[in-house]
């Protein structure tokens, strides 16, 4: 439970929003050519990292748009928040 | 066995004020190397150790612990046994625990406590109905014992049911497994513990794992907390912090982590004598024998690792509570935990090889593994022993995410996720 700091409606209550997990996933360019490994990877491997983890969250209860949040999932401590399209910060 | 618990035993101790009990199981320092380590001194990773012990005669073994045994989610679930699940490959394996439960006090000498109290899942709306009476048909196929309870038999097999059907979710029936119920869940780590180190298992609480060594394809032992320990198999049982584990290794899992909560009430005299379950409204309750109303709440909806868990879950849960049980509705809280558990794409678990020689994972139990304990540990000690799975864990491997023959049972798991 904590606040997150929406970068179009500012800071809002966690459960207004809903997480749509790890972050910067590129869907494959050429879905056709993929072998069953490769598939594997895209649609169910995950790092699950325990610590600092850059993932999409929505505002679902807002103004419903996608934006990217990096947060340490170790204590659920928010360190940046940045819209679509944007570069992720470097640490 | 060197300590037999009985009658005599306890009326022995009474007489020097139960001062004079033996340690159940030794606290070694673990030695340099080890035919096999098991990673995670829960109730699946006891019970591992304890049927390689047994069954595949490996007695040089380790378990390790970087807290204390039954300390992770063994000791934080609210312990519900049963086995009604929808698909031929879970209700093989399910099942099989479930047999194993039921002499399981007798086979450890240590009193886990089961108590085949029934379980029944309720049904708010048609389709409910529909997939409760489906997956009923598909139990007895099986050999499971399962029935459909319509209403009335809901209010009679539990008289504190609120079944008026002008409230905002009716019950419109239910399913009741008989044979299913509870059991104390330290007790069965503990009694796997004793049983383990009594065939000379080392069960080494307080030691972390810090890394895994490998040689190319093969690992070569663990890097932990009390120094490196050589071994040429390891099998991961570390439930929420699997893909800790696996990014040690170099390895991907398809699991997310995150926190399932559950609280206890005060204590009262008894009221509910079984498990109900709504998947729907998402609410279970039992009690205790200490008369502890035992409610389970769901996982929060991103990955965490905090064993906390969020206050508008358990909110939405006793709300729920509440309309299913008015009766508790001055009911006070006494506590309430989360603990972290790692979710598969299809909800079902991972009994399985790698690609990398010697490292086998049991994982992915998501919100329901206690009751598979028994169940687990005995395949997984097949699997690690024989390098090979038994029949009855060959669907739940690792490669199944890459074949797509997965095992989807998110209408039989009672946490929606």
């Amino acid at each position: 439970m904590f606040l997150i700091n929406c970068p179009y409606c500012g800071e809002r209550d966690q459960s207004e929003f809903s997480c749509g997990g790890e972050a910067h996933i590129i869907r494959p360019k050429q879905p056709t050519e993929l072998s069953d490994d490769q598939w594997a990877e895209y649609l169910f491997m995950r790092k699950n990292i325990k610590g600092v983890q850059f993932e999409r969250w929505n505002h679902a209860h807002g103004c419903r748009k996608w934006f990217n949040m990096v947060r340490d999932t170790s204590n659920d401590k928010i360190h940046a928040v940045y819209k679509m399209g944007e570069k992720p910060p470097v640490e | 066995m060197k300590n037999k618990y009985s009658i005599f035993s306890l009326i022995k101790n009474a007489f020097s004020q139960h001062e004079n009990w033996k340690q159940a199981w030794s606290d070694p320092e673990p030695k340099r190397e080890y035919e096999a380590i098991i990673i995670g001194g829960g109730g699946h990773g006891l019970a591992t150790a304890y049927y390689l012990a047994k069954k595949h005669n490996m007695r040089n073994i380790a378990v390790l612990e970087k807290g204390w045994i039954g300390g992770g989610n063994t000791g934080r679930n609210t312990t519900i046994i049963r086995s009604n699940y929808l698909w031929d490959a879970s209700a093989g394996l399910y099942d099989h625990a479930l047999k194993i439960w039921e002499n399981l006090s007798q086979e450890l000498n240590y009193n886990i406590m089961f108590s085949q109290r029934g379980v029944m899942n309720l049904a708010h709306n048609l389709q409910d109905v529909r997939d409760l009476k489906r997956r009923t048909h598909a139990n007895r196929l099986n050999g499971i014992d399962a029935v459909w309870l319509d209403t009335d038999q809901v209010k009679e097999f539990c008289p504190i049911i609120n079944t008026s059907p002008d409230i905002r979710y009716p019950v419109l029936g239910g399913t009741l497994q008989r044979r299913a119920g509870t059991a104390r869940h330290d007790a069965v780590a503990w009694g796997y513990a004793r049983g383990a180190n009594e065939m000379g298992v080392d069960i080494i609480q307080n030691c972390e794992v810090k890394g895994i060594k490998r040689n190319g394809d093969q690992v070569e032992g663990v890097e932990t907390s009390k120094g490196f320990i050589k071994t040429k198999k390891i099998g991961v049982v570390a439930a929420g912090h699997s893909s800790v584990i696996a990014n040690m290794a170099g390895l991907k899992l398809p699991l997310e982590s995150k926190p399932l909560q559950a609280l206890v009430s005060e204590p009262v005299k008894p009221i509910i004598d079984t498990v109900v379950m709504s998947n729907a409204v998402h609410a279970y309750v039992s009690q205790s024998d200490k008369g502890e109303l035992v409610i389970g709440a769901g996982t929060d909806a991103y990955i965490s690792y905090t064993q906390r868990g969020s206050h508008d879950v358990v909110e939405g849960t006793l709300k729920a509570i509440l309309e299913l049980y008015p009766i508790f509705s001055r009911m006070k809280m006494l506590r309430q935990w989360g603990g972290i558990v790692d979710i598969c794409p299809d909800a079902s678990p991972i009994i399985s090889k790698t690609n990398i020689k010697g490292l086998y994972f049991n994982c992915g139990w998501g919100t329901g593994g206690f009751k598979a304990t028994p169940g687990s540990g005995d395949l997984f000690a097949h699997t690690i022993a024989n390098d090979e799975p038994h029949k009855l864990n060959a669907a739940f491997n690792l490669n199944r995410f890459v074949s797509g023959d997965l095992v989807d049972e998110h209408g039989a798991a009672a946490v929606a996720h």
